[in-house]
C-alpha cells in the first residue's frame, strides 16, 4: 500500500474511532442513567461553549489564566535560563545551587499553594508564583545540561579559529545549548499550564479558567465544565503545536541543530 | 619488609584521603542548605513577618518532631503513599498495555492516537471536579485521576519504545526463527524498556504532584496534601512546613531509591543504556 494510502486509512479510522466514541458518550447521556446534570449531551455542552463564547465570559477568563501564565512563565525563564548558564559556565555557582535545586525540585508545586496562600493572601500574586515556581526547575535543568554537554570539540575549534569569550558565548554556546533550551521551555510552559488551573482551584480568585470548572461543580453545572476542559485543552495544544513549533523552526532547525522528522 | 610498610603507608593514606575527599563533598553539599537556613532562622527572628506565618527551623522541627511521634504524619504519609501505588498501578498497566499495543498494531493506534492526543493535553487538575462530580468525594475520585493523568506519559513513551525497536533486531530475531511471543519478550519488551522506564518515571512524577492537589481537592480524611491544606485553616504553618518536608523526602527517596535502582537492574545491565 502506498504512504498517501496508508495516511488516508489511518485518518478515516481515526474519524472513526472519534465518532464512535462521541455516539457511545452520547447515548449514555441520553440513557438517562445517569443524571443529565452530570452526563450533558453533547449538543449541550456546545451550546453552553457557545453561549459564553458569545457573551465574552470565557474569552474574559481565559485572558485572566493567559496573563497569570505568561508572567509566571516569564518570570521562570528570565531567571532560569541565566541560573542554568552560570550553574555550567562556573563551578562555584554550580555547586551551591545543585543541591538546593536538587532538594527543591520534587516539591510538587501544589504543596505550595496552601502556604503562599498564607504568606500572599488570595489572587494573582499566589498564583504567579505558583507558576513561577513549577515552571522554574526545568527551565534551570535543561538550560544547564544544554550548556555543559556542548560539544567540545566546537569549543576548542572556536577557540583555535580566534573566537574571543564574548563572541564564544553568543555564536557557539548558545546555539549549541539551544535544543535543550526550548525543551526546557517546553516542559516548562507545560508545567506552568497544569499549575495555573490547580492554583486557580485552590487559590481561588474570581477569574480564571481553573475557577471555573472548579466553581461549576458547586452548581453541579457540568456543561461549563465540560465547555472549559474544551477550551483548556485547546489553549494548550495551540501553544504547544503552533508557538513552540515555530520558535523551533525559526532556531534550532534553521541552525540544523536537529534534524527534521521524517516524514 | 620496608615494601611492606610503604604500601600499608600508602593505602592507609589513600583511605584517609578518600574518606576526607567524602567529607568534602558531604560538606560541600550541606554548605547551601546551611546558608539558606541560617537566612531563614535570621529573618524569622527579625520579625520581619508574624512569626505565625513563617516560624523559626526549630518551632518547624519541635512540630516535625511531635507530629512523627504521635503517629499523624506517618498515618498521613502512609495513606498518601497507598494513594499512590494504587493509582500509579492502574496507570503502570493500562499505559504499558495500550502503549505496546499502539506501537504494534497499526490499527490499535489509529484506534487509541486521536483519543489519547485530545485528552492529554488538557492538565491533569482540570479533570478533578468532573471526577469529583462522577465519582463523588474520596479516595475512589482521587486513584482514579491519579490513574488517568498519569497514564498518558506512560503511553506516549511505551508507544515510541516499541517503534524505535530497530527493524533489523526484529527481522533477524525472526530470521532465526523466533515464534511471536518469543520476538515479544526478548526482543521487543528489552528494545523498548528504556523508553517504557522513562514513561514510568514521567508518569510517577506526574502521580505525585496531581496526588498532593487532589488531596487537597477530594476531602479525604487521611493524606499528607489535605494536611497541608487542613493545617492552613488554622494558621499552623509550622505543621505544613513539617508536611512539606516529608512530601520533599518521599519524592526524593522515590526518584533515588526506585527508579535508579530498576534502572540499574535492567538496562544498564543490559547495555541498553551506559550507568
Amino acid at each position: 500500500m502506498t504512504e498517501q494510502g496508508q495516511r488516508n486509512r489511518s485518518f478515516i479510522r481515526a474519524a472513526i474511532t472519534l465518532a464512535i466514541a462521541a455516539a457511545i458518550y452520547e447515548a449514555l447521556a441520553r440513557s438517562g442513567y445517569f443524571a443529565p446534570a452530570l452526563l450533558p449531551t453533547i449538543p449541550a455542552v456546545a451550546k453552553t461553549l457557545f453561549a459564553m463564547l458569545a457573551d465574552g465570559s470565557i474569552i474574559e477568563h481565559a485572558a485572566f489564566t493567559m496573563y497569570r501564565v505568561m508572567f509566571g512563565f516569564g518570570l521562570a525563564v528570565v531567571v532560569g535560563i541565566p541560573l542554568g548558564i552560570l550553574m555550567a559556565r562556573f563551578s562555584a555557582i554550580e555547586g551551591f545551587c545543585l543541591p538546593l535545586v536538587s532538594a527543591l525540585m520534587p516539591i510538587p508545586s501544589f504543596a505550595l499553594v496552601p502556604l503562599f496562600m498564607l504568606w500572599f493572601g488570595i489572587g494573582n500574586l499566589t498564583t504567579i508564583l505558583i507558576v513561577f515556581y513549577a515552571a522554574t526547575f526545568p527551565m534551570v535543568f535543561n538550560t544547564w545540561s544544554g550548556v555543559r554537554s556542548v560539544n567540545p570539540l566546537w569549543l576548542r575549534a572556536a577557540g583555535a579559529m580566534g573566537a574571543d569569550e564574548n563572541s564564544l558565548f553568543w555564536k557557539v554556546i548558545i546555539p549549541g545549548a539551544s535544543p535543550f533550551i526550548i525543551t526546557g521551555m517546553r516542559q516548562a510552559f507545560l508545567r506552568a499550564w497544569i499549575a495555573v488551573v490547580g492554583a486557580e482551584m485552590i487559590a481561588a480568585s474570581d477569574w480564571g479558567l481553573g475557577w471555573v470548572i472548579f466553581d461549576a461543580k458547586e452548581f453541579l453545572n457540568a456543561d461549563i465544565m465540560l465547555a472549559s476542559l474544551a477550551v483548556i485543552g485547546a489553549i494548550g495544544y495551540a501553544f504547544e503545536r503552533l508557538v513552540f513549533g515555530s520558535i523551533e523552526r525559526a532556531t534550532v532547525q534553521r541552525w540544523g541543530m536537529v534534524r527534521l522528522a521524517k516524514g | 619488609m620496608q615494601d611492606a610498610v610503604t604500601t600499608i603507608g600508602v593505602t592507609g593514606a589513600a583511605a584517609r584521603s578518600q574518606t576526607s575527599e567524602r567529607l568534602r563533598l558531604v560538606a560541600r553539599n550541606i554548605f547551601p542548605f546551611v546558608v539558606v537556613g541560617t537566612i531563614w532562622e535570621i529573618v524569622a527572628w527579625a520579625g520581619v513577618f508574624p512569626r505565625r506565618l513563617f516560624p523559626t527551623l526549630e518551632e518547624v522541627a519541635a512540630s516535625f518532631v511531635h507530629l512523627t511521634v504521635t503517629g499523624i504524619l506517618p498515618h498521613h504519609a502512609i495513606e498518601t503513599v497507598i494513594r499512590l501505588l494504587s493509582g500509579f498501578a492502574l496507570a503502570a498497566l493500562f499505559g504499558v498495555t495500550i502503549g505496546v499495543l499502539m506501537g504494534r498494531s497499526r490499527r490499535a493506534e489509529d484506534i487509541f492516537l486521536p483519543l489519547v492526543s485530545i485528552c492529554a493535553p488538557i492538565p491533569g487538575l482540570a479533570y478533578a471536579p468532573l471526577f469529583l462530580l462522577w465519582f463523588g468525594l474520596g479516595n475512589i475520585s482521587a486513584v482514579l485521576l491519579v490513574g488517568f493523568v498519569s497514564a498518558f506519559p506512560i503511553i506516549f513513551n511505551s508507544w515510541t519504545g516499541v517503534k524505535a525497536v530497530k527493524e533489523i533486531w526484529v527481522r533477524s530475531a525472526q530470521s532465526m526463527g523466533a515464534d511471536d511471543r518469543r520476538l515479544f519478550s526478548h526482543v521487543i519488551l528489552p528494545g523498548a524498556l528504556p523508553y517504557i522506564l522513562t514513561g514510568l518515571r514521567l508518569g510517577l512524577a506526574q502521580a505525585w504532584r496531581i496526588l498532593v492537589a487532589v488531596e487537597m481537592l477530594a476531602a479525604v480524611p487521611w493524606g499528607l496534601g489535605w494536611l497541608i491544606f487542613g493545617a492552613r485553616e488554622f494558621l499552623n504553618t509550622d505543621a505544613m512546613l513539617a508536611g512539606i518536608a516529608v512530601i520533599a523526602l518521599i519524592g526524593l527517596g522515590l526518584e533515588k531509591f526506585v527508579f535508579q535502582k530498576i534502572e540499574d537492574y535492567t538496562v544498564v545491565r543490559w547495555g541498553m543504556v551506559t550507568a
